[in-house]
């Protein structure tokens, strides 16, 4: 219990939070535009990471490999998006919540039928090894590529929303529909662009973790509801949101589970402290989000206004 | 909703009759199949009460069906196995999450809704699988089922199967009952139009929690019922694709019709049970494995109803859509 390992558990955490980043960024845009909810965002995710483990396979690079798989990944979900999700943003909540719950169920057969349960995907050779931050610390190399290619990734999105037109455009939808429609912006081709940032981001986020985790059937379910705690703390419709959310969510879970059983064992019988402390850690995001949201009902940067 | 006495009375009679014949056939599997049913048809209607006729759209509601069935079963395992004091206990729990998560989640609408109960109830579903005492991710294993007393032993598949049948009726009717009460129509004109009901002096918040709290207490009864017929509990119950199975129930029967909770378990449990038990010959041929990827099947399905008859199955029948 050192300075060290706090700083271990927190670069932990900032690598989690910066991943629920990417799937968090396309998600609050998706509802922000279109005020649509989609459930097989999670579904991108695990799309992205088979095919990376296919496409790292085939082409024998990690780095080639990934780009490929976010590129299909990106192609899928605009397909997806002009095929079909498009003629749900007119129906209500229920009947969108639905469908894209039967895209999950039958993605997940899908790929079940073309891959099987699970795939292989391990790290690049050169990056498997850990590196000594600071004295004493050494830390997984990998871990630090992903933090890495997390902050570039928030960079440029963040580039690409305040300062590019097509981010300008996206802001405004986010913003108020009707309006933006009004003024003459293309909301349908815009949307199934953001749709395709977002595919990008899920199939990023699935390849990087996917050395991590396992690559598997239903591993976007899980996740994606950590991206809609992320969202729901940050606001939606907000990239900086998102951002906030993301980091505060990814450094509460992993610091909670690292130190709330140690912290608790320190003052409570040992009984007591082995069954409460995982138990709280479990569910310290959704109390924070509790909190949150009881003092901030549309997030901590609502976005529309 | 202008279903006729005649068509209750001989629906009513039929369930009635079905666990006698099923046990002179010395089938009792389809008696207990179809207390399974009843009980979903249970967790679906209360969940079609937040639903369908609040409009809520409420994505955990296996949350209260899981803190049913793990008080129940937490009470059993503790030696407590009356179902005087399970039951009861099971729903005020239940009831008290609704009003604690209600309280939070009601503060929002729309999108925020949906994600915020998805999120609490993935929350208990973390809660329940840490807790090592009873079970952890394994679950938990009962000795039998609750004891009802009063020479009624629900060991009895059809003593069961009578005593959910009637819990199932009692359900029924107070919904249909609520429905031309003050408070149902309070409850319908919120789903209609939210800033209107304010303005006409309805509590809107306050009739909103209300609904969602007896929805979750009518789930959580569904859930010690589950609980006690499987006499096994898993941290399953509150995943949240157990949520949406109960809102492809609702969707299947007939989002805000009295039976629709109802049509959609049956319907969905049949499906289920008769795809994994009967293989049909030429599809088995065609795929072999098709067995093992119903959910493809149940996706489409439930895709093509969203997409081509919202109204679900109940809504074929009526020739009045429902205004919405």
């Amino acid at each position: 219990m050192s300075s060290i390992l706090i700083l271990e558990q927190s670069l932990n955490g900032l690598q989690f939070g910066l991943m629920l980043f990417l799937l968090a960024a396309g998600l609050t845009l998706v509802f922000g535009i279109m005020d649509m909810i989609n459930l097989a965002h999670g579904s991108l995710y695990m799309l992205g990471a088979f095919f990376a483990a296919t496409l790292v396979q085939a082409t024998g690079s990690f780095f080639l490999g990934v780009l490929l798989a976010i590129a299909a990944t990106a192609l899928a979900g605009m397909l997806l998006e002009v095929s079909l999700l498009r003629t749900l943003y007119q129906r209500d909540h229920l009947s969108q919540v639905l469908a894209t719950f039967a895209l999950i169920l039958i993605l997940n057969e899908a790929v079940r039928l073309v891959w099987g349960s699970d795939a292989a995907l391990s790290m690049p050779a050169a990056l498997s090894g850990p590196v000594e931050l600071v004295p004493g610390l050494m830390y997984p190399s990998y871990r630090l590529v992903i933090i890495a290619v997390g902050l570039a990734v928030a960079v440029l999105l963040f580039l690409l929303v305040t300062k590019t037109r097509m981010g300008m455009l996206v802001r405004a939808g986010a913003s108020n529909r009707e309006m933006a429609l009004a003024m003459g912006v293309n909301i349908r081709g815009l949307f199934t662009a953001v749709f395709g940032v977002g595919a990008a981001l899920c199939a990023l986020a699935g390849a990087m973790l996917g050395p991590l985790l396992a690559v598997q059937v239903g591993m976007g379910e899980n996740i994606l509801i950590l991206a809609f705690v992320v969202i729901v703390i940050g606001g939606i419709g907000s990239i900086r949101g998102a951002l906030v959310g993301s980091l505060v969510v990814g450094i509460v879970d992993t610091i909670g589970r690292a130190f709330l059983p140690l912290l608790f064992g320190a003052f409570l019988p040992p009984q007591f402290a082995s069954a409460a402390g995982p138990a709280i850690a479990s569910v310290s995001i959704y109390l924070l989000m509790a909190v949150v949201l009881y003092f901030r009902p549309q997030g901590l940067f609502p976005a529309r206004g | 909703m202008k279903t006729g006495i005649a068509q209750i009375v001989a629906a009513v009679a039929l369930l009635a009759a079905y666990p006698l014949v099923m046990s002179a056939f010395d089938n009792l599997f389809y008696v207990s199949f179809a207390s399974r049913v009843l009980i979903y048809a249970i967790a679906a209607t209360s969940l079609n009460l937040v639903l369908g006729y609040g409009g809520m759209i409420s994505f955990g509601h296996a949350a209260f069906v899981g803190t049913g069935a793990y008080v129940a079963s937490i009470l059993v395992a503790e030696g407590v196995t009356s179902a005087w004091i399970g039951w009861p206990a099971a729903v005020a729990l239940s009831a008290l999450a609704a009003l604690v998560i209600g309280a939070v989640s009601l503060r929002t609408r729309g999108v925020y809704f949906i994600m915020i109960t998805l999120a609490f109830a993935q929350m208990m579903f973390y809660l329940v699988t840490s807790m090592k005492a009873y079970g952890g991710d394994e679950g938990l294993s009962l000795p039998a089922r609750a004891e009802l007393g009063f020479g009624l032993d629900l060991g009895n598949e059809v003593t069961f199967y009578y005593v959910v049948l009637a819990l199932l009726l009692a359900a029924l009717y107070a919904l249909h009952r609520m429905n031309h009460a003050r408070f149902g129509r309070a409850v319908v004109a919120i789903r209609e139009n939210e800033s209107r009901a304010e303005a006409i002096g309805l509590p809107v918040y306050r009739t909103k929690l209300a609904c969602f709290v007896i929805a979750g207490a009518v789930g959580g009864l569904a859930g010690a019922l589950l609980a006690s017929h499987g006499k096994y509990v898993n941290p399953n119950v509150l995943h949240w694709i157990q949520s949406g199975t109960l809102m492809i129930m609702v969707i299947i029967g007939g989002v805000g019709r009295l039976w629709g909770g109802v049509i959609g378990a049956a319907v969905l449990l049949l499906l289920e049970h008769l795809i994994a038990e009967y293989p049909i010959g030429w599809l088995a041929s065609l795929a072999p494995n098709y067995q093992q990827h119903a959910g493809l099947g149940v996706g489409l399905v439930l895709l093509a109803i969203v997409l081509f008859a919202p109204q679900g199955i109940a809504g074929l029948f009526s020739r009045r859509a429902r205004a919405s």
